[in-house]
């Protein structure tokens, strides 16, 4: 057979075809023999002891089959939902690290905790009871805001008397202190990454299911990675060994991080098929979603920058809250220390960085990994405080950057925080990228904007990330309580076709595609030939699934291994056939070649040989061919690049217009650009929703004002230009991983929201405003604006619109999407 | 419980629903035609776009006993009878225009209903008629890439060039 297509090429999709016809196979398009559906009471406070909780009336109400509450999970023993990280606090105790049970006991700590489980024979049915339960909450003051919380007297657990879950410092402080004590100049940045909630469009969903024959439980849930979750569920919270405990994920409708995490919903369910005797659904809406999935980002810090004379940077200090929320889910502890300290030297050769983190709870939805983790945030701050630098040393913020740059014939480069950048090349990223935003004649089109009356910007962001995650003996020594490799099988069938069964997860990211591309290209044979197997833990043999840009890096060399273990033994079975030496058997097209001569085997023949092996060294080789492998990565691979975005503002509104938007990136080798360029959109219009429009805000009692798609702004599509984005020419192969790949899922969403702030400040220059908290809606530029230029303000408001300056604190978003609100043409 | 009867996909089907049951409940609990997507509870995201009596409508939106007698239209009618796919289904595979696929088949319902009253709808246009359709995977780039370039088809013409950063307009 000849391969039809090869690493490097746009292959399309081979799992469009099933979604573009409406086959595709989600969580909530199954469903199950004499299912019943879940629904949950959520709390409707923020804080609260429950004094009162009568199911009675609901129970008998038509359709009810069973409702369960928090006594009843108590009564049961079950395990708290746990959490996959443990942090060591700078006086060396550990975090602290309080139970989560999967229903509300006794307490409610923040708005949506459930609090019973109605188990009825229709979703209407369902619901029509919740409204009978007789719930009655003493409300408790309720913790929000993270600096109050540091000495409020309220406490969301009894064990963290001071709101503190860890207290917890990196870096060599010592050396930082003495490097702002030599410096020139210190620039100063306080700024607040705000809280996104990641909104997959495809809401949660979880099916239970119990075979009491076999004792066999089966989960169906809206998985990232379900052995993860078979092991999170199984060996922490229900106790059900691996082999009695099937999680399927089939068609996930989209992650962005947020269905990495075990959640409560999908062991009750579980559990509650076995109780019930019959299949147990839930599917969460979308209102719902925004009160019970992890929530993103919610950093508030304060910056420092020490700069000499020169503009070289000395030193970076850092203090942050982080919000974990009212719980700690699977991965939150990481999230603001080890994906996000780590990452503060940037695409910098700062000598000396300390930060110190404390992790705040809240009575809120617990906060975790969201498309970039950690990462979004230490390149914010990293990028606004080098901006607001060479604003004050009035230098050009891309001459303050190149002046800082690892040199590209640095690396290995070992950073101040721990990292060791096995390669890279940030001047010709950077370079790529001043060019296709014609940075150099933007003062042209600023001129021209300001003659028509608007304020033009620009604005750039160098960023790097830590993907392939992760050295499983370097995360375990840092607090993970797991390991990061990934696994694969390639099983050749007997006719020389190819299943792949990855611990990878597609949700999204085109797995079956480009996975088959790297397979194909390998064995030399038609990608026709070759299946993609991936979410289901019966069929998949283990695996720690897709996150933190790690699918290719790490899944794909893995699949690497298999494929070449596979090629080894069909060179010895070649060997015997051809009556050669395996030394002298080459593999290449597909074909097993005794080296030098014209004699030769398909691949196909070799395979048919091993399982019917009539013919076969049979002493020395067993019969089949299907090889597992388990790939550890050797360290982080490190994407970089520079994006850049124009925009331009209406000084009399305060809105914004992006005009262009330009990434130049190193994802190292490139499989399929089509898919890097879509991972690329993706991700930057995340991270201009969070700088532009998206904000998770909650009011001082812990409700969620921005709790719907009514309030909540999603990006649209009338909101952005197109985009321009290009790997560049003088990219960097990862040196460790067999591919020299190093993963693009995140990028976009980490380097695109300073590249917006620091183009609207740009664009703000002459009002003298230095920084921006997003999102930046038009009545926070407006607001700015104003009270830059009191003595214009009286003008200034009396031409603004009413809607601007008025609009709520919640995000308004841009001009259109106040008509789109209420003016929509569809419904 | 009412009775309510109406063509799906050219068939003559029919179901008991209660008053509230919505048209996509209809369609995905009692029909099992599960291409038709919840992905919202306010109407804002347009997964659940199905065509009624010929045009694009939110199937959360309507009561299924308010399709009675109607014409509905499905994601799992888009493509021929022989499997082959639509011109407009062909041009998202082509131009990337769907990763998750979730919020896929609003998106081509959506889309559908735009090209039979706009052959040669302009990228702003595109922009605009997509705001009830979110999707979170692919930043629209290629969404409105893969419209335009289906029109272009429909049209005759070649895909047109999208290259460049600047929106034309």
């Amino acid at each position: 057979m000849a391969k039809d297509f090869t690493v490097g090429e746009g292959v399309k999709r081979r799992e469009d075809v099933r979604f573009l016809t409406g086959r595709g196979n989600y969580t909530d398009d199954i469903n199950r023999p004499n299912q019943l559906t879940c629904v949950f009471l959520r709390s409707p406070v923020a804080h609260g002891k429950i004094t009162k909780l009568d199911i009675a009336a609901a129970a008998a109400a038509a359709g009810v089959v069973r409702i369960f509450t928090g006594d009843d999970i108590a009564a049961a023993g079950l395990g708290s939902v746990p959490c996959g990280w443990e942090i060591t606090q700078t006086n060396g105790e550990k975090m602290v690290e309080p139970a989560h049970p999967i229903l509300a006991h006794g307490k409610v700590r923040h708005v949506g905790d459930p609090i019973a489980a109605v188990l009825a024979t229709s979703r209407d049915a369902a619901k029509d009871a919740i409204e009978k339960i007789d719930l009655e909450i003493e409300e408790l003051p309720a913790v929000i805001d993270m600096k109050k919380a540091l000495t409020q007297a309220s406490t969301v657990h009894d064990e963290a008397a001071d709101n503190v879950c860890f207290d917890w410092d990196f870096g060599d402080k010592a050396a930082t202190d003495a490097a702002f004590a030599n410096a020139a100049h210190v620039t100063t940045l306080e700024l607040v990454n705000n809280r996104m909630v990641p909104n997959a469009m495809e809401p949660r969903a979880a099916i239970g299911e119990y075979e009491p024959t076999t004792e066999q439980h089966t989960l169906y849930t809206t998985s990232q990675n379900p052995h993860v979750i078979r092991l999170l569920m199984g060996a922490f919270v229900l106790s059900i060994p691996e082999h009695k405990l099937r999680v399927v994920a089939p068609d996930v409708g989209g992650g962005f991080g947020s269905k990495i995490f075990h959640y409560a919903e999908e062991a009750f369910v579980t559990w509650a098929a076995k109780q019930v005797g019959r299949p147990v659904k839930w599917t969460c809406e979308r209102s719902e979603s925004f009160i019970s999935d992890a929530h993103g980002r919610d950093h508030v810090t304060t910056a420092e920058l020490a700069l000499d004379a020169d503009g070289k940077f000395l030193g970076l200090r850092v203090d942050t809250l982080a919000n974990m929320g009212a719980y700690l889910s699977t991965f939150a502890p990481a999230v603001p220390t080890y994906l996000h300290a780590t990452l503060l030297a940037g695409q910098y050769t700062t000598p000396a960085i300390h930060a110190r983190i404390r992790a705040m709870f809240t009575n809120t939805v617990w906060v975790d990994a969201y498309r970039g983790a950690g990462r979004p945030e230490a390149t914010f701050l990293l990028e606004r405080i080098v901006d607001k630098a060479a604003r004050e040393l009035k230098m050009d913020p891309a001459e303050l950057r190149r002046k800082n740059f690892i040199p590209k014939d640095a690396f290995p480069y070992d950073t101040p925080v721990a990292l060791t950048y096995d390669t890279g090349d940030y001047e010709a990223t950077l370079a790529q990228g001043l060019a296709m935003a014609d940075y150099a004649n933007f003062e042209t089109r600023r001129a021209e904007s300001a003659r028509r009356g608007k304020l033009r910007g620009i604005g750039l962001s160098c960023y790097i990330e830590a993907c392939g995650i992760a050295p499983s003996a370097l995360v375990g020594a840092l607090g993970a309580r797991a390991g990061l490799y990934e696994a694969a099988t390639v099983r050749v069938n007997p006719t020389g076709s190819v299943s792949v069964f990855t611990g990878s997860h597609s949700h999204g990211q085109g797995h079956e595609t480009t996975f088959a591309q790297v397979v194909a290209e390998r064995l030399g044979i038609d990608q026709s030939a070759i299946e993609i197997i991936h979410g289901d833990t019966d069929r998949v043999p283990f695996g720690m699934g897709t996150y933190g840009s790690r699918s290719l890096a790490v899944g794909g060399s893995a699949i690497v291994k298999a494929v070449d273990k596979v090629i080894d033994k069909g060179k010895k079975i070649a060997a015997h056939l051809l009556e050669a030496s395996a030394d002298d058997i080459v593999f290449e097209d597909g074909q097993f070649k005794v080296a030098g001569t014209d004699k030769a085997k398909a691949f196909a023949e070799v395979s048919l040989a091993a399982y019917v092996p009539h013919q076969y060294p049979i002493e020395e080789l067993e019969p089949g061919l299907e090889e597992n492998a388990f790939y550890d990565p050797k360290n982080f691979t490190y994407p970089a690049g520079t994006h850049i975005c124009e925009v331009e503002v209406d000084p009399d509104t305060g809105v914004v217009d992006v005009l262009g938007f330009w990434a130049s990136d190193d994802f190292g080798n490139v499989v399929n650009p089509m898919i890097v360029e879509g991972q690329v959109h993706g991700g930057v219009v995340q991270g201009l929703g969070q700088a532009f429009i998206e904000n998770c805000a909650y009011d001082e009692n812990g409700q969620l004002p921005s709790g719907s798609y009514m309030d909540y702004a999603m990006p649209r599509a009338d909101q952005f230009p197109r985009f321009s984005v290009e790997t560049s020419p003088g990219s960097t192969p990862c040196t460790h991983n067999p591919l020299g790949v190093k993963g693009c899922g995140e990028a976009g969403a980490i380097g695109s929201p300073p590249a917006l702030v620091n183009a609207v400040v740009d664009a703000l220059k002459d009002y003298g405003v230095e920084h921006l908290d997003m999102p930046l809606t038009p009545r926070r530029v407006w607001s700015a604006i104003v009270a830059a230029k009191p003595a214009e303000a009286a003008t200034q408001a009396a031409s603004a619109p009413a809607a601007a300056p008025s609009a709520s604190a919640s995000p308004s978003g841009t001009g259109g999407l106040l008509s789109r609100l209420f003016g929509g043409k569809k419904n | 419980m009412p009775q309510v009867s109406m063509t799906v996909n050219g068939q003559a089907v029919s179901g008991e629903v209660e008053g509230r049951t919505l048209l996509v409940d209809f369609l995905r609990e009692t029909l099992r035609l599960t291409g038709t997507h919840v992905g919202c509870d306010t109407s804002q995201c347009g997964a659940c776009v199905v065509h009624l009596d010929g045009e694009s409508v939110k199937a959360c939106s309507v009561f299924a006993l308010a399709a009675e007698g109607g014409q509905v239209t499905t994601i799992e009618g888009m493509a021929s009878p022989d499997g082959s796919l639509s011109v407009l289904q062909q041009a998202f595979q082509d131009h990337h225009g769907l990763q998750c696929g979730f919020c896929t088949p609003g998106m081509i319902m959506s889309a559908s209903d735009l090209l039979q009253k706009n052959p040669s709808p302009s990228e702003h246009e595109v922009r605009e008629w997509l705001e009830g359709n979110l999707c979170r995977c692919t930043g629209y780039h290629n969404i409105v890439k893969a419209i335009l370039a289906a029109a272009a088809r429909m049209r005759g013409e070649p895909d047109p060039d999208f290259g460049g950063a600047i929106a034309a307009e």
